[in-house]
Protein backbone atom coordinates (compact mmCIF):
# COMPACT_ATOMS: atom_id res chain seq x y z
CA UNK A 1 0.00 0.00 0.00
CA UNK A 2 1.51 3.51 -1.15
CA UNK A 3 1.58 6.44 1.37
CA UNK A 4 -0.85 9.35 -0.31
CA UNK A 5 -0.15 12.44 1.56
CA UNK A 6 -3.64 14.40 2.17
CA UNK A 7 -2.16 17.84 1.37
CA UNK A 8 -0.91 17.45 -1.90
CA UNK A 9 -1.89 17.49 -5.84
CA UNK A 10 -1.49 14.57 -7.95
CA UNK A 11 -1.24 13.42 -11.75
CA UNK A 12 -1.80 10.58 -13.87
CA UNK A 13 1.79 10.38 -14.54
CA UNK A 14 2.67 10.20 -10.96
CA UNK A 15 3.95 13.40 -9.97
CA UNK A 16 3.09 14.95 -6.55
CA UNK A 17 2.45 18.89 -6.31
CA UNK A 18 2.82 20.94 -2.89
CA UNK A 19 2.03 24.47 -2.36
CA UNK A 20 5.28 26.20 -0.86
CA UNK A 21 4.97 29.83 -1.24
CA UNK A 22 2.71 32.20 -3.14
CA UNK A 23 3.34 30.65 -6.73
CA UNK A 24 5.84 28.48 -5.87
CA UNK A 25 5.31 24.83 -5.69
CA UNK A 26 7.56 21.79 -5.03
CA UNK A 27 7.61 18.54 -7.47
CA UNK A 28 8.49 15.47 -7.27
CA UNK A 29 6.98 11.51 -7.89
CA UNK A 30 4.87 9.63 -5.40
CA UNK A 31 5.75 7.05 -3.33
CA UNK A 32 3.55 4.32 -5.71
CA UNK A 33 6.00 5.91 -8.98
CA UNK A 34 9.11 5.28 -6.91
CA UNK A 35 8.02 1.71 -5.60
CA UNK A 36 7.12 1.02 -9.61
CA UNK A 37 10.44 2.29 -10.64
CA UNK A 38 12.19 0.28 -8.05
CA UNK A 39 15.97 1.29 -7.08
CA UNK A 40 16.86 4.92 -8.65
CA UNK A 41 20.99 5.34 -9.91
CA UNK A 42 20.52 8.46 -11.65
CA UNK A 43 18.01 11.43 -11.61
CA UNK A 44 18.29 14.60 -14.29
CA UNK A 45 16.46 17.53 -12.53
CA UNK A 46 16.00 20.57 -14.71
CA UNK A 47 18.16 23.45 -14.64
CA UNK A 48 16.73 26.61 -13.26
CA UNK A 49 15.31 29.13 -15.15
CA UNK A 50 14.20 26.43 -17.59
CA UNK A 51 10.51 27.29 -18.81
CA UNK A 52 8.21 24.59 -18.95
CA UNK A 53 5.03 24.02 -20.20
CA UNK A 54 2.56 22.03 -18.93
CA UNK A 55 2.77 18.58 -19.03
CA UNK A 56 6.83 18.84 -20.50
CA UNK A 57 9.18 16.12 -20.01
CA UNK A 58 11.54 17.80 -17.68
CA UNK A 59 13.52 15.49 -15.33
CA UNK A 60 14.77 11.75 -15.68
CA UNK A 61 14.84 9.21 -13.08
CA UNK A 62 16.65 6.23 -14.37
CA UNK A 63 16.57 2.53 -12.09
CA UNK A 64 18.64 0.01 -12.92
CA UNK A 65 16.35 -1.14 -15.69
CA UNK A 66 14.75 1.49 -17.11
CA UNK A 67 15.00 5.45 -17.65
CA UNK A 68 11.18 7.38 -17.51
CA UNK A 69 10.72 10.37 -17.98
CA UNK A 70 9.02 13.01 -15.42
CA UNK A 71 6.37 15.57 -16.80
CA UNK A 72 5.91 18.85 -15.22
CA UNK A 73 2.28 18.98 -13.82
CA UNK A 74 2.03 22.85 -14.68
CA UNK A 75 3.74 25.37 -16.59
CA UNK A 76 5.81 27.51 -15.23
CA UNK A 77 9.63 28.88 -14.78
CA UNK A 78 12.20 26.16 -12.52
CA UNK A 79 13.45 28.01 -9.70
CA UNK A 80 15.61 25.57 -8.06
CA UNK A 81 16.62 21.89 -8.85
CA UNK A 82 16.90 19.35 -5.54
CA UNK A 83 20.75 19.38 -6.23
CA UNK A 84 21.19 16.22 -3.37
CA UNK A 85 19.99 13.57 -5.89
CA UNK A 86 22.99 13.94 -8.27
CA UNK A 87 24.55 12.39 -5.67
CA UNK A 88 22.08 10.81 -3.45
CA UNK A 89 19.15 8.97 -6.04
CA UNK A 90 18.17 6.94 -3.19
CA UNK A 91 16.90 9.81 -1.91
CA UNK A 92 13.62 9.55 -3.90
CA UNK A 93 13.18 5.84 -3.01
CA UNK A 94 13.73 6.77 0.82
CA UNK A 95 11.64 10.06 1.18
CA UNK A 96 9.87 10.68 -2.37
CA UNK A 97 7.76 13.41 -0.41
CA UNK A 98 10.37 15.07 1.40
CA UNK A 99 14.06 15.18 0.66
CA UNK A 100 13.38 13.51 -2.78
CA UNK A 101 11.50 16.09 -4.31
CA UNK A 102 12.82 17.03 -7.80
CA UNK A 103 12.46 20.77 -8.88
CA UNK A 104 10.83 23.96 -7.78
CA UNK A 105 8.96 25.80 -9.61
CA UNK A 106 7.62 29.42 -9.91
CA UNK A 107 4.00 29.49 -11.57
CA UNK A 108 1.05 31.35 -11.64
CA UNK A 109 -1.34 28.40 -12.51
CA UNK A 110 -3.64 26.82 -9.97
CA UNK A 111 -3.68 23.27 -9.35
CA UNK A 112 -7.49 22.53 -9.30
CA UNK A 113 -7.10 20.41 -12.47
CA UNK A 114 -5.23 17.90 -10.52
CA UNK A 115 -6.03 15.35 -8.49
CA UNK A 116 -6.28 15.15 -4.57
CA UNK A 117 -5.13 12.54 -2.71
CA UNK A 118 -8.40 11.03 -2.94
CA UNK A 119 -9.12 11.10 -6.39
CA UNK A 120 -5.59 9.48 -6.50
CA UNK A 121 -6.23 6.96 -4.58
CA UNK A 122 -9.12 5.73 -6.34
CA UNK A 123 -7.05 6.37 -9.83
CA UNK A 124 -4.71 3.92 -8.40
CA UNK A 125 -6.86 1.31 -7.27
CA UNK A 126 -8.74 1.84 -10.87
CA UNK A 127 -5.32 0.86 -12.31
CA UNK A 128 -4.73 -2.04 -10.81
CA UNK B 1 28.25 -16.74 -51.65
CA UNK B 2 24.83 -15.76 -49.67
CA UNK B 3 21.97 -18.20 -50.77
CA UNK B 4 18.32 -16.61 -51.18
CA UNK B 5 16.17 -19.24 -50.11
CA UNK B 6 12.44 -17.72 -51.41
CA UNK B 7 11.01 -18.87 -54.43
CA UNK B 8 9.28 -16.34 -56.75
CA UNK B 9 6.69 -17.96 -55.57
CA UNK B 10 7.01 -17.22 -51.81
CA UNK B 11 7.80 -13.57 -52.56
CA UNK B 12 4.46 -13.25 -54.71
CA UNK B 13 2.90 -15.02 -51.33
CA UNK B 14 4.65 -12.57 -49.31
CA UNK B 15 3.81 -9.41 -51.48
CA UNK B 16 0.36 -10.18 -51.59
CA UNK B 17 -0.04 -10.60 -47.76
CA UNK B 18 1.13 -6.89 -46.78
CA UNK B 19 -0.69 -5.90 -49.97
CA UNK B 20 2.16 -4.22 -52.47
CA UNK B 21 2.29 -5.16 -56.00
CA UNK B 22 6.30 -5.31 -56.08
CA UNK B 23 9.57 -5.14 -53.96
CA UNK B 24 10.17 -1.94 -55.34
CA UNK B 25 7.24 -0.44 -54.27
CA UNK B 26 8.97 -1.11 -50.40
CA UNK B 27 11.73 1.54 -51.78
CA UNK B 28 8.95 3.97 -52.92
CA UNK B 29 9.93 6.31 -49.76
CA UNK B 30 13.46 6.85 -51.40
CA UNK B 31 13.37 9.58 -54.89
CA UNK B 32 13.95 7.85 -58.06
CA UNK B 33 17.47 10.09 -58.10
CA UNK B 34 18.84 8.80 -55.16
CA UNK B 35 18.33 4.97 -55.77
CA UNK B 36 21.50 2.91 -57.52
CA UNK B 37 19.56 2.25 -60.75
CA UNK B 38 20.38 -0.84 -62.47
CA UNK B 39 23.30 -3.15 -61.70
CA UNK B 40 25.97 -3.59 -64.85
CA UNK B 41 25.29 -7.52 -64.37
CA UNK B 42 23.76 -9.77 -66.77
CA UNK B 43 20.93 -10.77 -64.88
CA UNK B 44 21.86 -14.69 -64.00
CA UNK B 45 25.07 -16.39 -64.67
CA UNK B 46 26.10 -19.65 -62.67
CA UNK B 47 27.98 -19.14 -59.47
CA UNK B 48 31.11 -20.15 -61.60
CA UNK B 49 30.69 -17.66 -64.74
CA UNK B 50 29.68 -14.69 -61.96
CA UNK B 51 32.94 -15.57 -59.78
CA UNK B 52 35.05 -15.09 -62.92
CA UNK B 53 33.20 -11.96 -64.10
CA UNK B 54 33.76 -10.55 -60.42
CA UNK B 55 37.64 -11.34 -60.29
CA UNK B 56 38.19 -10.09 -63.54
CA UNK B 57 36.53 -6.71 -63.03
CA UNK B 58 38.45 -6.69 -60.13
CA UNK B 59 41.70 -7.55 -61.58
CA UNK B 60 40.92 -4.19 -63.51
CA UNK B 61 41.52 -1.63 -60.11
CA UNK B 62 44.98 -3.19 -60.49
CA UNK B 63 47.60 -2.68 -57.30
CA UNK B 64 47.50 0.72 -57.06
CA UNK B 65 50.35 2.71 -55.06
CA UNK B 66 48.34 4.86 -52.80
CA UNK B 67 48.91 7.95 -51.23
CA UNK B 68 45.17 8.88 -50.69
CA UNK B 69 44.46 9.65 -46.66
CA UNK B 70 41.73 11.82 -45.68
CA UNK B 71 40.06 9.64 -42.99
CA UNK B 72 41.36 6.34 -44.40
CA UNK B 73 44.34 5.42 -44.05
CA UNK B 74 46.64 2.57 -45.47
CA UNK B 75 49.11 0.76 -42.48
CA UNK B 76 50.51 -2.40 -42.28
CA UNK B 77 48.27 -5.55 -40.61
CA UNK B 78 50.24 -8.38 -38.69
CA UNK B 79 48.85 -11.53 -40.30
CA UNK B 80 47.47 -12.65 -36.43
CA UNK B 81 44.78 -9.86 -36.65
CA UNK B 82 42.75 -11.60 -39.01
CA UNK B 83 43.47 -14.79 -38.28
CA UNK B 84 42.60 -14.06 -34.92
CA UNK B 85 39.34 -12.28 -35.55
CA UNK B 86 37.95 -14.45 -38.11
CA UNK B 87 38.73 -17.23 -35.73
CA UNK B 88 34.98 -18.93 -34.76
CA UNK B 89 34.64 -18.08 -32.06
CA UNK B 90 34.90 -14.21 -32.94
CA UNK B 91 33.04 -14.23 -36.32
CA UNK B 92 30.12 -12.90 -34.89
CA UNK B 93 29.62 -9.01 -36.90
CA UNK B 94 27.47 -8.19 -33.78
CA UNK B 95 27.15 -6.92 -30.40
CA UNK B 96 24.91 -10.23 -28.92
CA UNK B 97 21.43 -9.54 -28.18
CA UNK B 98 22.07 -12.09 -25.54
CA UNK B 99 25.10 -10.25 -24.64
CA UNK B 100 25.76 -11.91 -21.07
CA UNK B 101 25.48 -15.41 -22.50
CA UNK B 102 28.81 -14.19 -24.75
CA UNK B 103 31.55 -13.39 -22.08
CA UNK B 104 34.66 -13.60 -24.13
CA UNK B 105 32.79 -10.73 -26.38
CA UNK B 106 32.12 -9.04 -23.50
CA UNK B 107 35.46 -9.22 -22.71
CA UNK B 108 37.21 -8.32 -25.62
CA UNK B 109 34.54 -4.98 -25.58
CA UNK B 110 35.86 -4.88 -22.23
CA UNK B 111 39.36 -4.84 -23.56
CA UNK B 112 38.49 -2.76 -26.18
CA UNK B 113 37.06 0.31 -24.08
CA UNK B 114 39.89 0.20 -21.90
CA UNK B 115 42.39 0.43 -24.19
CA UNK B 116 40.54 3.53 -26.46
CA UNK B 117 40.65 4.73 -22.41
CA UNK B 118 44.04 4.94 -22.32
CA UNK B 119 44.42 5.88 -25.70
CA UNK B 120 42.66 8.70 -25.94
CA UNK B 121 43.05 9.63 -21.54
CA UNK B 122 39.31 9.34 -21.33
CA UNK B 123 37.48 7.36 -18.09
CA UNK B 124 35.06 5.38 -20.07
CA UNK B 125 34.48 4.27 -23.47
CA UNK B 126 31.64 2.86 -25.42
CA UNK B 127 32.04 -0.40 -27.61
CA UNK B 128 31.98 1.81 -30.57
CA UNK B 129 29.73 3.44 -33.19
CA UNK B 130 29.47 3.08 -37.04
CA UNK B 131 32.00 5.23 -38.55
CA UNK B 132 34.35 8.08 -37.39
CA UNK B 133 31.54 11.03 -39.47
CA UNK B 134 28.57 9.47 -37.35
CA UNK B 135 30.67 9.16 -34.35
CA UNK B 136 31.74 13.43 -34.69
CA UNK B 137 27.38 13.94 -35.15
CA UNK B 138 26.81 11.67 -32.57
CA UNK B 139 29.32 13.90 -30.46
CA UNK B 140 27.84 16.87 -31.07
CA UNK B 141 24.35 15.79 -30.12
CA UNK B 142 25.75 14.26 -26.74
CA UNK B 143 27.45 17.44 -26.28
CA UNK B 144 24.24 19.37 -26.13
CA UNK B 145 22.60 16.74 -23.61
CA UNK B 146 25.77 17.16 -21.50
CA UNK B 147 26.11 20.67 -21.51
CA UNK B 148 22.71 21.78 -20.01
CA UNK B 149 24.20 24.99 -18.20
CA UNK B 150 25.05 26.10 -22.10
CA UNK B 151 21.17 26.78 -23.48
CA UNK B 152 22.37 26.31 -26.32
CA UNK B 153 21.87 24.31 -29.46
CA UNK B 154 24.78 25.68 -31.76
CA UNK B 155 27.63 23.98 -32.07
CA UNK B 156 31.40 25.38 -33.43
CA UNK B 157 33.14 24.03 -36.00
CA UNK B 158 36.50 24.90 -37.66
CA UNK B 159 36.84 24.71 -41.67
CA UNK B 160 39.79 22.57 -40.71
CA UNK B 161 37.67 19.79 -40.29
CA UNK B 162 37.15 16.98 -42.29
CA UNK B 163 34.63 18.60 -44.39
CA UNK B 164 32.92 15.10 -44.88
CA UNK B 165 32.88 14.96 -41.11
CA UNK B 166 31.05 18.20 -40.99
CA UNK B 167 28.48 17.26 -43.77
CA UNK B 168 27.53 14.06 -41.88
CA UNK B 169 26.92 15.69 -38.44
CA UNK B 170 25.03 18.17 -40.27
CA UNK B 171 22.73 15.65 -41.95
CA UNK B 172 22.59 13.74 -38.44
CA UNK B 173 22.33 16.30 -35.94
CA UNK B 174 20.78 19.30 -38.50
CA UNK B 175 18.11 17.12 -38.55
CA UNK B 176 17.44 17.72 -34.67
CA UNK B 177 17.50 20.87 -34.40
CA UNK B 178 21.07 21.55 -33.69
CA UNK B 179 22.96 24.28 -35.67
CA UNK B 180 27.11 24.21 -36.86
CA UNK B 181 28.71 27.29 -37.17
CA UNK B 182 31.82 27.32 -39.15
CA UNK B 183 35.20 29.18 -38.96
CA UNK B 184 37.78 30.01 -41.08
CA UNK B 185 41.39 28.47 -40.85
CA UNK B 186 44.65 30.93 -41.09
CA UNK B 187 47.54 31.34 -43.70
CA UNK B 188 49.05 28.51 -41.19
CA UNK B 189 46.23 25.76 -41.69
CA UNK B 190 45.02 25.83 -38.40
CA UNK B 191 42.00 27.84 -36.75
CA UNK B 192 43.77 30.54 -34.53
CA UNK B 193 41.58 31.60 -31.28
CA UNK B 194 40.88 34.92 -32.77
CA UNK B 195 38.68 33.82 -35.45
CA UNK B 196 36.88 31.53 -32.36
CA UNK B 197 36.32 35.36 -30.40
CA UNK B 198 34.52 36.48 -33.19
CA UNK B 199 32.04 34.06 -33.57
CA UNK B 200 28.65 35.50 -32.58
CA UNK B 201 26.27 34.06 -30.19
CA UNK B 202 26.56 30.55 -27.52
CA UNK B 203 27.67 27.79 -28.63
CA UNK B 204 27.20 24.62 -26.61
CA UNK B 205 30.51 22.52 -27.84
CA UNK B 206 33.76 23.28 -29.80
CA UNK B 207 35.24 20.58 -32.32
CA UNK B 208 38.96 20.48 -32.47
CA UNK B 209 40.40 17.90 -34.74
CA UNK B 210 43.88 16.72 -34.54
CA UNK B 211 45.75 16.53 -36.81
CA UNK B 212 43.03 18.25 -38.66
CA UNK B 213 41.88 17.47 -42.16
CA UNK B 214 45.13 19.43 -43.71
CA UNK B 215 47.09 16.78 -41.34
CA UNK B 216 48.36 20.31 -39.21
CA UNK B 217 49.12 20.35 -35.88
CA UNK B 218 45.82 22.29 -34.43
CA UNK B 219 47.28 24.38 -31.08
CA UNK B 220 44.89 22.01 -28.76
CA UNK B 221 45.94 23.46 -25.74
CA UNK B 222 44.91 27.08 -26.33
CA UNK B 223 41.78 26.34 -27.84
CA UNK B 224 40.50 23.52 -25.19
CA UNK B 225 41.59 26.44 -22.98
CA UNK B 226 39.06 29.15 -24.73
CA UNK B 227 36.44 27.12 -25.04
CA UNK B 228 36.36 25.90 -21.36
CA UNK B 229 36.49 29.24 -20.41
CA UNK B 230 33.71 30.10 -22.63
CA UNK B 231 31.61 27.42 -21.09
CA UNK B 232 31.59 25.48 -24.22
CA UNK B 233 32.76 21.19 -24.31
CA UNK B 234 35.21 20.49 -26.23
CA UNK B 235 34.78 17.74 -29.02
CA UNK B 236 38.44 16.09 -30.32
CA UNK B 237 38.33 14.51 -33.44
CA UNK B 238 41.42 12.36 -33.57
CA UNK B 239 43.17 10.04 -35.10
CA UNK B 240 44.00 6.67 -32.96
CA UNK B 241 47.46 5.83 -34.97
CA UNK B 242 48.52 9.85 -34.00
CA UNK B 243 48.03 9.37 -30.05
CA UNK B 244 51.07 6.77 -30.75
CA UNK B 245 52.89 10.31 -31.11
CA UNK B 246 51.09 13.16 -29.24
CA UNK B 247 49.12 14.51 -25.91
CA UNK B 248 46.50 12.44 -25.52
CA UNK B 249 43.02 14.36 -25.81
CA UNK B 250 42.16 13.69 -21.99
CA UNK B 251 45.47 16.46 -21.12
CA UNK B 252 44.61 18.73 -23.74
CA UNK B 253 44.78 22.77 -22.15
CA UNK B 254 47.03 24.33 -19.88
CA UNK B 255 47.03 22.77 -16.40
CA UNK B 256 45.47 25.38 -13.76
CA UNK B 257 43.00 26.90 -16.63
CA UNK B 258 39.87 25.34 -15.53
CA UNK B 259 39.49 21.70 -16.35
CA UNK B 260 41.92 19.92 -18.22
CA UNK B 261 41.29 18.15 -21.22
CA UNK B 262 38.52 17.48 -23.93
CA UNK B 263 34.97 16.13 -22.79
CA UNK B 264 34.28 13.95 -25.66
CA UNK B 265 36.77 12.01 -27.79
CA UNK B 266 35.58 10.45 -31.03
CA UNK B 267 37.15 9.42 -34.38
CA UNK B 268 37.54 6.85 -37.09
CA UNK B 269 38.61 3.33 -35.70
CA UNK B 270 39.69 2.10 -39.42
CA UNK B 271 43.84 2.56 -39.17
CA UNK B 272 43.86 0.02 -36.21
CA UNK B 273 43.85 -2.78 -38.28
CA UNK B 274 40.82 -2.47 -40.26
CA UNK B 275 41.65 -2.76 -44.40
CA UNK B 276 40.52 0.16 -46.62
CA UNK B 277 37.85 -0.98 -48.32
CA UNK B 278 34.91 1.53 -50.35
CA UNK B 279 32.11 1.80 -47.83
CA UNK B 280 33.62 0.40 -44.95
CA UNK B 281 32.79 -1.73 -42.96
CA UNK B 282 34.53 0.77 -40.59
CA UNK B 283 34.07 1.91 -36.89
CA UNK B 284 33.61 5.19 -34.64
CA UNK B 285 35.14 5.03 -31.32
CA UNK B 286 33.68 7.75 -28.66
CA UNK B 287 34.85 8.44 -24.94
CA UNK B 288 34.42 10.52 -22.17
CA UNK B 289 34.76 11.47 -18.43
CA UNK B 290 32.81 9.58 -16.57
CA UNK B 291 29.93 12.71 -15.63
CA UNK B 292 28.55 12.49 -19.23
CA UNK B 293 28.04 8.80 -19.18
CA UNK B 294 24.74 8.83 -19.37
CA UNK B 295 24.67 10.83 -22.44
CA UNK B 296 27.08 8.75 -24.58
CA UNK B 297 25.27 6.74 -27.04
CA UNK B 298 25.77 2.98 -27.26
CA UNK B 299 26.92 -0.03 -25.36
CA UNK B 300 29.13 -0.11 -22.60
CA UNK B 301 30.74 -3.75 -21.65
CA UNK B 302 30.79 -3.32 -17.58
CA UNK B 303 33.26 -5.76 -15.27
CA UNK B 304 31.09 -7.64 -12.35
CA UNK B 305 30.65 -10.77 -10.19
CA UNK B 306 28.11 -13.14 -10.48
CA UNK B 307 26.36 -14.18 -7.19
CA UNK B 308 28.98 -16.38 -6.46
CA UNK B 309 31.30 -13.52 -6.51
CA UNK B 310 33.06 -15.37 -9.99
CA UNK B 311 34.12 -11.84 -11.64
CA UNK B 312 32.26 -11.51 -15.59
CA UNK B 313 31.19 -8.96 -17.95
CA UNK B 314 27.52 -7.64 -18.64
CA UNK B 315 26.15 -4.66 -20.29
CA UNK B 316 25.56 -1.85 -18.04
CA UNK B 317 23.81 1.27 -18.39
CA UNK B 318 21.29 0.10 -20.90
CA UNK B 319 18.66 2.14 -19.59
CA UNK B 320 19.73 4.54 -21.66
CA UNK B 321 19.20 2.62 -24.90
CA UNK B 322 16.59 2.36 -27.85
CA UNK B 323 15.55 -0.67 -26.61
CA UNK B 324 14.30 0.64 -23.01
CA UNK B 325 14.09 4.41 -23.67
CA UNK B 326 12.64 3.79 -27.62
CA UNK B 327 12.69 6.95 -29.32
CA UNK B 328 14.49 9.20 -26.35
CA UNK B 329 17.45 6.88 -26.22
CA UNK B 330 20.55 8.51 -26.16
CA UNK B 331 21.19 7.47 -29.81
CA UNK B 332 18.78 4.91 -32.45
CA UNK B 333 21.52 5.23 -35.15
CA UNK B 334 24.41 3.66 -33.81
CA UNK B 335 24.47 -0.09 -34.62
CA UNK B 336 27.67 -1.05 -36.19
CA UNK B 337 29.91 -4.08 -36.65
CA UNK B 338 31.37 -5.36 -34.25
CA UNK B 339 34.21 -7.38 -35.84
CA UNK B 340 36.00 -4.22 -36.60
CA UNK B 341 36.26 -3.62 -32.98
CA UNK B 342 37.58 -7.15 -32.59
CA UNK B 343 40.25 -6.55 -35.26
CA UNK B 344 41.41 -3.58 -33.40
CA UNK B 345 41.51 -4.30 -30.00
CA UNK B 346 43.73 -7.82 -31.39
CA UNK B 347 46.11 -4.87 -33.68
CA UNK B 348 46.46 -2.71 -30.22
CA UNK B 349 46.94 -5.42 -28.59
CA UNK B 350 50.22 -6.90 -30.43
CA UNK B 351 51.34 -3.96 -31.43
CA UNK B 352 51.32 -2.76 -27.65
CA UNK B 353 52.03 1.30 -26.81
CA UNK B 354 55.39 0.91 -28.26
CA UNK B 355 54.20 -0.78 -32.08
CA UNK B 356 51.75 2.09 -32.03
CA UNK B 357 53.86 4.50 -31.30
CA UNK B 358 56.51 2.81 -34.22
CA UNK B 359 53.73 3.20 -36.61
CA UNK B 360 53.37 6.77 -36.02
CA UNK B 361 56.91 7.61 -35.58
CA UNK B 362 57.54 6.11 -39.57
CA UNK B 363 54.67 7.53 -40.83
CA UNK B 364 55.68 10.55 -39.57
CA UNK B 365 59.35 10.07 -41.49
CA UNK B 366 57.93 8.54 -44.59
CA UNK B 367 55.22 11.89 -44.88
CA UNK B 368 58.36 14.17 -44.23
CA UNK B 369 60.43 12.19 -47.00
CA UNK B 370 57.58 12.24 -49.49
CA UNK B 371 57.25 16.33 -49.06
CA UNK B 372 60.69 16.32 -49.11
CA UNK B 373 61.03 14.95 -52.62
CA UNK B 374 57.83 16.29 -54.59
CA UNK B 375 58.33 20.05 -53.57
CA UNK B 376 61.59 19.84 -55.65
CA UNK B 377 59.36 19.53 -58.54
CA UNK B 378 58.63 22.99 -60.52
CA UNK B 379 55.02 23.60 -59.84
CA UNK B 380 54.15 21.83 -56.59
CA UNK B 381 54.56 24.00 -53.22
CA UNK B 382 53.71 23.44 -49.76
CA UNK B 383 49.75 24.78 -48.87
CA UNK B 384 51.55 25.37 -44.61
CA UNK B 385 54.61 25.10 -43.64
CA UNK B 386 52.96 24.36 -40.27
CA UNK B 387 53.70 20.90 -38.09
CA UNK B 388 51.96 18.23 -39.79
CA UNK B 389 51.37 14.26 -38.80
CA UNK B 390 51.48 11.80 -41.64
CA UNK B 391 49.82 14.34 -44.30
CA UNK B 392 49.59 17.63 -45.96
CA UNK B 393 48.47 19.90 -48.62
CA UNK B 394 50.36 20.45 -51.83
CA UNK B 395 49.42 23.29 -54.29
CA UNK B 396 49.95 22.58 -57.88
CA UNK B 397 50.34 25.26 -60.88
CA UNK B 398 47.49 23.78 -62.31
CA UNK B 399 44.11 21.91 -61.95
CA UNK B 400 45.03 18.63 -59.93
CA UNK B 401 42.21 16.33 -61.50
CA UNK B 402 44.46 15.99 -64.80
CA UNK B 403 47.47 15.44 -63.04
CA UNK B 404 45.71 12.64 -60.83
CA UNK B 405 43.98 10.95 -63.58
CA UNK B 406 47.71 10.61 -65.10
CA UNK B 407 49.11 9.14 -62.54
CA UNK B 408 46.47 7.03 -61.84
CA UNK B 409 47.44 5.79 -65.28
CA UNK B 410 50.63 4.98 -63.87
CA UNK B 411 49.73 3.12 -61.24
CA UNK B 412 49.56 5.91 -58.51
CA UNK B 413 47.00 7.30 -56.34
CA UNK B 414 48.45 10.46 -55.78
CA UNK B 415 46.34 11.71 -53.11
CA UNK B 416 42.90 13.61 -52.74
CA UNK B 417 41.99 16.28 -55.22
CA UNK B 418 40.70 18.77 -52.39
CA UNK B 419 39.94 21.85 -54.16
CA UNK B 420 36.07 21.25 -54.00
CA UNK B 421 36.01 21.14 -50.63
CA UNK B 422 38.14 23.85 -50.17
CA UNK B 423 38.12 26.21 -53.02
CA UNK B 424 39.83 28.87 -51.55
CA UNK B 425 42.99 27.23 -51.46
CA UNK B 426 43.30 26.86 -55.13
CA UNK B 427 44.47 23.67 -57.01
CA UNK B 428 45.04 21.89 -53.75
CA UNK B 429 46.07 18.20 -53.13
CA UNK B 430 45.92 16.31 -50.10
CA UNK B 431 48.80 13.50 -49.86
CA UNK B 432 49.45 10.92 -47.21
CA UNK B 433 52.21 8.13 -46.19
CA UNK B 434 52.04 5.59 -43.79
CA UNK B 435 54.44 3.34 -43.04
CA UNK B 436 53.57 1.32 -45.87
CA UNK B 437 55.67 3.75 -47.94
CA UNK B 438 58.92 2.37 -48.72
CA UNK B 439 61.74 4.70 -50.02
CA UNK B 440 61.40 3.25 -53.53
CA UNK B 441 57.93 4.10 -53.87
CA UNK B 442 58.29 7.63 -52.82
CA UNK B 443 60.49 8.04 -55.66
CA UNK B 444 58.38 6.36 -57.69
CA UNK B 445 55.69 8.82 -56.93
CA UNK B 446 58.47 11.76 -57.15
CA UNK B 447 59.68 10.59 -60.14
CA UNK B 448 55.94 9.77 -61.99
CA UNK B 449 54.75 13.61 -60.71
CA UNK B 450 58.09 15.13 -62.24
CA UNK B 451 57.37 13.73 -65.86
CA UNK B 452 53.73 14.44 -65.39
CA UNK B 453 54.32 18.06 -64.37
CA UNK B 454 57.67 18.65 -66.92
CA UNK B 455 55.44 16.99 -69.91
CA UNK B 456 52.50 18.89 -69.79
CA UNK B 457 54.20 22.03 -69.17
CA UNK B 458 56.72 21.14 -72.57
CA UNK B 459 52.98 20.49 -74.40
CA UNK B 460 51.59 23.56 -73.37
Amino acid sequence: MSNIPTDLHYTKSHEWVRHIEAGGVEIGITDHAQQALGDLVFVEVPSQGRALKAGEACAVVESVKAASDVYSPLAGTVSAGNPLLTDKPELLNEDPYGEGWLFRLETSADTAALMNAAAYESFLAEAK
Amino acid sequence: MAFIPHTSEDIARMLEVIGVQSIDDLFDEIPEDLRAGPLNVPPALKEMEISRLMSDRAALDGRPLNFIGAGAYEHHIPAPVWAITTRGEFYSAYTPYQAEASQGTLQLIYEYQSMMCALTGMEVSNASVYDGASALAEACLMAIRANRAAHSRRVLVPRSVNPIYAQVAQTIAGNQDVGFDFIDFDASGRVPVEALQRASGDHTALVIQQPNFFGNLEDVDVLTDWAHANKMLVIAVVNPTSLGLLKPPGEWGTPGHGPLGADIVCGEGQPLGVPLSCGGPYFGFMATRMQYVRQMPGRIVGRTVDADGRPGFSLTLQAREQHIRRSKATSNICTNQGLMVTAATIYLSLLGAEGLEAVAESSLQRTAELLAALERIAGVTRAFSTPHFHEAVLILDRPVAPVLAALARRGILGGLDISAYVPQLGPALLVCATETKLPADIEAYASALGDIMSASRAAA
